[in-house]
């Protein structure tokens, strides 16, 4: 050891530099001895979802608008259940984790510590709960590829897909920063009943925003749901012919509610760590 | 975003050189729902160097508060404070460079392993790989943690997670070391070998600022102790010194029935006694040194009709200290 005489201390930015890349890497090396944790939590909803409406009823001819209409839907799901799927892992990943360390566990103050600005620690967060949505998308990209009964037609706009994708990854995770800063551990039940499954059915995940118009009241109002983006989004990348709405509004859009999710969940977790 | 005000130097202040915490009219005020709460206040005081610094004081006292401010986590209301001459209020990213922390409560990530907890903390810190990798196994040999180095942290005792906790504060060689309550919930065993760790720690020369409502822990451990009560210094010197300013050696507790304010005053008129009160139902006694006996304290009680139940005869400690400043027991 070398106590002697004053440690050299490096300059902020440098040493938030490595920390935030060092955070990073402890991350990912909980996922990866998680790895079938992380499998568990992300398959078997999307799992749930294709088997029942892609497989199951077209085969038992449940389809919503016979063989061609369920072609039609098979390929429309693809895009809603990634987009789902990564709100999901936004929650998952970030939120309920941060929810049980404010509570109970305090884990988090070691990473508190660590020599870089307490927004960069939250922003870290952010960006590992980003790369966890980001394999969860790929996975269910699997999933929807192969199980439906139904041929899916993907065409994939690449310019979309690859500005798209990393975009709602880091919303749903700033959203996950969002809740996880201001959640009680005994109100999480809440988050599902109130939040999540509200979002999911009324997300156009299940549907194209466009096919609300006979419902004007419902079109205009699902747009605070954040998760409307993500889907249109989504179908906007990976196929072609099915209504979506502007482009720009769903740029926009993201943009905005990962800033908004961003500042917020920033903010919340200062006021956890700091007093 | 900026990152912190100003982005390098080493020696920024001379007087860090010396002393490698300075704190001026440090103070911390929480505004809550139940109002305002005193947690911190005027507190000025600087820790040298290589010494063992001790913050001693009763539950509440503002131990935990201070440590917090120091390590950048509790943000002031008012006042300064430097550790190694970086203000850990203007630039919090740099002063955590040279901050370690034993928080009071265990914060170990249990997502990791023993030897993991170590090597990432390092590499938050900015070691590389094989820096980090190297300094781990030294450190699991030093804390006796070696054969449980692919351990659960769940799976540790408490004296081992505690140690382990050291063993991660000082991971990325800090200049300070902050151990906030170490030894609080530890076995008695566990407890002498925590002692032994920190008491190693400082003959390597590294710099340890400690809390405790231990008055044995801070007399044994530490070189210089500061006595807080309420958010106020109240007394900051040796252990020694501290003693010795209280004008007496031996400390006389006696159990009675009766008038026990009554007793205290007889008692006071005993040549050689500097002072006797009542705390908590006990009368204390206090013998200047080659003053007054025990016999003598006795035999006076029992002339004056008061019925002694049991009497104790020590060396006055830091406890007495502190009740000879507050009018209280360090304990409750
Ligand atoms: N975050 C907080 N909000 C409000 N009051 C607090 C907070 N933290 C500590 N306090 C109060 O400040 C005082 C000092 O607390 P603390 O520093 O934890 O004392 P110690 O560590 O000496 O036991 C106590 O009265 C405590 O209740
Ligand atoms: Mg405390």
């Amino acid at each position: 050891m070398s106590n002697a005489g004053i440690t050299a201390v490096k300059p902020a930015h440098a040493s938030s530099r490595s920390a935030f890349a060092a955070l990073l890497l402890r991350d990912l090396a909980v996922l990866r001895k998680e790895v079938w944790m992380f499998l568990g939590r992300t398959v078997m909803q999307p799992l749930l979802l294709i088997f029942v409406f892609a497989y199951v009823f077209p085969k038992i001819g449940e389809a919503i608008g016979g063989a061609a209409g369920a072609a039609r839907f098979s390929t429309l799901l693809v895009g809603g259940v990634i987009a789902s799927s990564m709100i999901f892992q936004g929650v998952q990943a970030v939120a309920l984790p941060l929810v049980q360390d404010f509570g109970y566990t305090r884990e988090i103050e070691d990473r508190v510590l660590a020599p870089m600005p307490v927004w960069a620690v939250a922003l870290e967060k952010v960006a590992s709960g980003a790369i966890q949505a980001v394999i969860a998308a790929l996975v269910v990209f699997v999933l929807a590829t192969f199980i439906p009964a139904t041929p899916v037609h993907l065409s994939i706009h690449w310019f979309y897909l690859v500005t798209i994708l990393p975009l709602s990854a880091m919303m749903s995770a700033a959203l996950g920063l969002t809740i996880g800063t201001r959640v009680e551990p005994r109100q999480v039940p809440l988050i599902f009943s109130l939040l999540v499954l509200p979002m999911t059915f009324l997300g156009a995940v299940y549907y194209p925003w466009q096919g609300l118009t006979p419902l004007p009241w419902l079109k205009w109002s699902v747009l605070v749901n954040p998760l409307i983006y993500l889907s249109e989004g989504m179908r906007l990348s990976l196929t072609k012919g099915v209504p979506h709405m502007p482009v720009a509004a769903v740029y926009a859009a993201l943009v905005a509610f990962t800033a908004v999710f961003s500042k917020l969940g920033i903010d919340g977790f200062k006021k956890r760590v700091l007093s | 975003m900026a990152v912190d005000a100003q982005a390098t130097d080493t020696h920024p202040d001379a007087e860090a050189d010396a002393d490698v915490i300075v704190t001026d009219d440090l103070t911390k005020i929480f505004e809550g729902r139940g109002g305002r709460v005193r947690a911190v206040e005027h507190l000025s005081l600087r820790v040298r160097r290589g010494e063992i610094f001790g913050l001693l004081g009763p539950n509440g006292a503002g131990k935990t508060t201070t440590v917090g401010m120091l390590t950048t986590r509790v943000i002031p209301t008012r006042g300064r404070a430097l550790v190694g001459g970086i203000d850990v209020v203007a630039r919090p990213a740099t002063a955590k460079q040279v901050i370690g922390v034993v928080p009071q409560t265990n914060t170990l990530d249990r997502s990791l392993d023993v030897a993991e907890n170590l090597y990432f903390h390092g590499r938050y810190f900015g070691m590389g790989a094989r820096e980090a990798h190297d300094r781990v196994r030294g450190l699991l040999e030093q804390f006796r943690l070696a054969d449980r180095a692919t351990a659960g942290v769940d799976e540790l005792s408490g004296g081992m997670a505690q140690r382990l906790m050291v063993a991660r504060a000082i991971m990325h060689d800090p200049d300070v070391l902050f151990l906030d309550e170490p030894t609080s919930g530890l076995d008695p065993q566990s407890r002498l070998a925590l002692w032994d760790v920190i008491g190693e720690l400082h003959r390597r020369g590294q710099t340890i600022v400690l809390t405790t409502h231990y008055m044995e822990e801070a007399d044994q451990l530490c070189e210089r102790v500061a006595i807080i009560d309420h958010g106020r210094l109240l007394a900051l010197d040796t252990p020694e010194a501290l003693k010795k300013s209280i004008g007496a050696d031996t400390e006389v507790r006696i159990h009675a029935s009766g008038d026990l304010e009554a007793l205290a005053r007889e008692l006071e008129q005993v040549p050689g006694v500097d002072s006797a009160r009542v705390v908590d139902g006990t009368v204390y006694a206090y013998l200047r040194a080659g003053g007054a006996t025990l016999p003598e304290i006795i035999t006076h009680a029992d002339r004056k009709g008061f019925a002694l139940q049991d009497v104790g005869v020590k060396e006055t400690t830091l406890e007495t200290v502190f009740i000879d400043l507050t009018g209280r027991e360090l304990r409750e």
